[in-house]
């Protein structure tokens, strides 16, 4: 009865995509519409399968299957969004290499590339890391039975319809943020479930105290919530096509876009990752975590002030001063949280510093909350007006966001990832640590090869700029800037390129992992309950 | 420290850690946004400042589709050499009608607050073709193929409405002739010109990429060549409290 009911269910929703498939009045629309009964049509075969069939017993233990899914879809979309960073960064050098369609230019592939390693790498990572550290420090089984596969599988179809959307023209222009109102609303109902089993399993736990890791993990989810539904207020043109209107307009929607855009960044890209940081730092240094109380501090000083921190992104724009300086004050203030973040996750390898000559992931670890702690100091000095005068608008922005995106989220899941696959698949250990330490040299070269050309074309360009002569006139024209930037884009390419194998090569170590190339470990999984 | 001793009944809490969290991160964005909706600088109207024309706002659609704001800014800040090589710095006036606001975060290539009547059409036509034929150096895609896509004025007309509903100042007249004045901005010689320039004072009429028919380069080359002409900087003044 149960199967037939969910046929019908996902009959109706085929039905419905069909409909906007045929009055759909834009490709992506149409593309998005038929992306829908796919998935809707996998699903129904699926149930009618099962109709009749008996009702299989209350699963127990823990939910790890979705967690293993997860682990291998943040490899899957980590290698993609790269390549298109790689590709998309070797464009700035080379433009033939936007080929003269429509779909492969820079403006169309970018919000691809930041959407793929944002939403689709660093996602998947904070779903499946929080899926596996709520479950292990709540001694409970994940809670909504296949709510947590909906919450996979519906973050997927977001990926998609939001990728598919990008190339065929299909966005709202706001900055990490362009997905237009049907993903959106997706996204919402992905999200609430998300909440939900989250917060579900965190409410059954056998275990009194929620572990600090936790904390970050459910700030992130409400936050990013909150951010994700005001910012993304519009008004749809027509149901049946994908274009819809912004409901706030000029300098508000300005504010309103980088509150939601730098605590993309606070939020998704910090706190969750600070969640992830507060278990595998621990777990794989084999040490507690360095203080509970500098935790405590950092964790609300961290999340009141992020939120204030939007308004740097608007320096000496028509946004008003006032708003301006608040900005730069909460930025500067927002160094110290930070770097408690940081003390607490380096200091957590006091009396275990040697293991950084042995083992090769916890120096993965260790290297990215290095990084996390340079970029939260490179942030607050960039907030500073006099400071952003020069670099706003300039290469030295998008250095500053690698090195925290490279290094610190970059670095962490690899870790993470490292850690967790051998868990996951009961191996003994890894394939190779050696293919560790290669991914980790790649990496590392490549971040600061990066980075450092970032920072030189940035500065350039800059005093490039402002550069006036002794009469008073401009020195350079713009194309001036373009050209004189043209090796440290070729360098800035190579860095990513680096990146990208050593990504590849723990694609390799992983799979060799998951296949039992490794010897295999007895089965002796504890049920959770 | 007694009171981090306190943090248990937190800790062992869900709900508790929940709506204090909550509570926690929605302090900094009450504060900054919702002024924005009150203070006289962010809300002052400017003279010249018109809602876009249907094909201008076709336009902008095409600037966002294609991504423009991810390489090219429409702010000039009140720095030195901004306003030595932009033009005057940018009001909020001048983005009231932008939903969404288009100040972008990157110069990859110059700033065009103020790029409208700098170039000529040809220029924009032979630019937006092949960027590299005008500018040896440069990096920008081409856009050769929207001189073959041909504009849609239904769902241009639905657009402006969609605008209307979100509070820009189209008047039903506005409203009713959208469709129309997609094609009438194109053609200085059709009927009805007096009766667009009413609606859309100082607008410019002309077939903008030279070829037969309504198209998407038309579009876009209508779009900027407004952008940062509509206020008159001769005669503006800015309120000495702003």
């Amino acid at each position: 009865m149960r199967h037939t009911l969910w046929a019908v269910v996902y009959g109706v929703i085929i039905l419905a995509a069909a409909v906007a498939t045929n009055f759909g009045r834009d490709l992506a629309y149409q593309v998005a519409a038929v992306t829908v009964i796919l998935a809707a049509g996998i699903l129904f075969i699926r149930e009618v399968k099962l109709i009749g069939s008996p009702v299989p017993a209350p699963a127990t233990g823990y939910m790890d299957n979705v967690v293993r899914y997860g682990l291998i879809a943040t490899v899957f979309w980590g290698i993609t969004g790269f390549t298109v960073g790689v590709w998309i960064a070797f464009t700035l050098a080379f433009p033939e290499m936007n080929l003269g369609f429509a779909y492969t230019a820079f403006g169309r592939l970018r919000p691809l590339h930041t959407s793929a390693v944002i939403f689709a790498f660093g996602g998947n990572a904070l779903l499946m890391s929080s899926f596996y550290v709520v479950q292990r420090t709540t001694a409970s089984r994940l809670f909504g039975g296949n709510l947590a596969w909906f919450v996979f599988w519906g973050y997927q179809l977001f990926i998609v319809l939001a990728a598919t959307g990008y190339v065929l023209g299909a966005t709202q222009s706001k900055e990490y943020a362009e997905p237009e109102w049907y993903v959106d609303l997706w996204l919402t109902v992905v999200w609430v479930a998300y909440l939900v089993v989250f917060m579900g399993t965190i409410y059954k736990r056998k275990e009194p105290h929620i572990y600090v890791a936790n904390w970050f993990y459910l700030a992130f989810i409400l936050t990013i919530a909150m951010l994700h539904i005001v910012n993304n207020l519009s008004i749809p043109v027509s149901i049946f096509g994908a274009k819809s209107v912004q409901v706030f307009s000029g300098v508000q929607d300005a504010m309103t876009q980088w509150w939601y855009g730098h605590n993309a960044v606070g939020f998704f890209l910090t706190a969750g990752f600070l969640g992830m940081m507060y278990y595998f730092v621990p777990k794989q240094a084999g040490r507690p975590v360095y203080s509970y109380k500098l935790s405590i501090v950092h964790f609300w000083a961290l999340i009141f002030l992020y939120i204030w921190a939007g308004p740097h992104h608007l320096h000496y724009t028509a946004l008003p001063d006032w708003a301006q300086t608040l900005g730069m004050v909460m930025s500067i203030i927002l160094w110290m949280p930070s770097w408690g973040g940081m003390i607490n996750g380096l200091m957590t390898l006091s009396g275990a510093w040697d293991k950084l000559r042995t083992d090769p992931i916890l120096r993965i670890l260790v290297v990215s909350v290095g990084f996390y702690g340079m970029s939260t100091f490179e942030g607050p000095m960039m907030a500073i007006k006099a400071v952003n005068a020069l670099s706003h608008y300039t290469d030295w922005t998008i250095g500053h966001v690698h090195s925290g995106a490279l290094g610190w989220n970059g670095m962490i899941t690899f870790g993470a990832i490292y850690y967790l696959t051998p868990k996951l698949w009961k191996r003994e250990s890894l394939y190779s640590l050696k293919l560790v330490s290669w991914h980790f040299w790649l990496a590392t070269i490549g971040i600061v090869l990066y980075a450092s050309s970032m920072w030189v074309t940035g500065i350039m360009e800059g005093l490039m700029w402002r550069a006036v002569d002794s009469q008073g006139f401009l020195v350079n024209s713009f194309a001036d800037t373009v050209a004189a930037k043209f090796p440290m884009y070729v360098v800035r390419g190579t860095g990513g390129l680096l990146y990208l194998t050593g990504a590849l090569i723990m694609a390799y170590n992983v799979r060799k992992t998951i296949v039992g190339a490794g010897a295999a470990k007895p089965v002796n999984a504890v049920p959770a309950e | 420290m007694g009171i981090l001793n306190k943090h248990g009944i937190i800790e062992r809490n869900g709900t508790l850690l929940m709506v204090l969290s909550l509570l926690v991160v929605t302090i900094g964005g009450l504060v900054e946004i919702v002024p924005l909706f009150y203070l006289q600088n962010t809300i002052e109207d400017v003279e010249g400042m018109r809602p876009y024309t249907p094909l201008e706002l076709a336009g902008r659609d095409i600037y966002i589709r294609e991504g423009c704001y991810v390489c090219h800014s429409q702010m000039i800040r009140p720095i030195r050499d901004e306003v030595e090589r932009y033009g005057h710095y940018s009001l909020a006036a001048e983005s009231q009608y932008d939903h969404p606001f288009q100040w972008g975060s990157k110069r990859t290539g110059p700033d065009l607050a103020r790029v409208g009547g700098r170039y000529s059409d040809a220029w924009h036509v032979a630019h937006l073709t092949d960027p590299r034929a005008v500018v040896p150096v440069s990096i920008m895609p081409t856009y050769q193929w929207m001189k073959e896509v041909p504009l849609q004025p239904d769902m241009i007309s639905d657009v402006v409405a969609t605008n209307a509903f979100v509070g820009t100042p189209y008047t039903q007249d506005m409203l009713d002739n959208a469709a129309a004045d997609v094609m009438t901005q194109l053609d200085p010689d059709s009927a009805d010109v007096d009766g667009f320039l009413a609606r859309y004072p100082d607008a410019n009429v002309r077939n903008f990429d030279g070829l037969e028919g309504a198209t998407e380069m038309d579009a876009l080359i209508a779009y900027l060549q407004v952008l940062g002409t509509m206020v008159d900087f001769s005669t503006f003044e800015p309120e000495e409290n702003r």
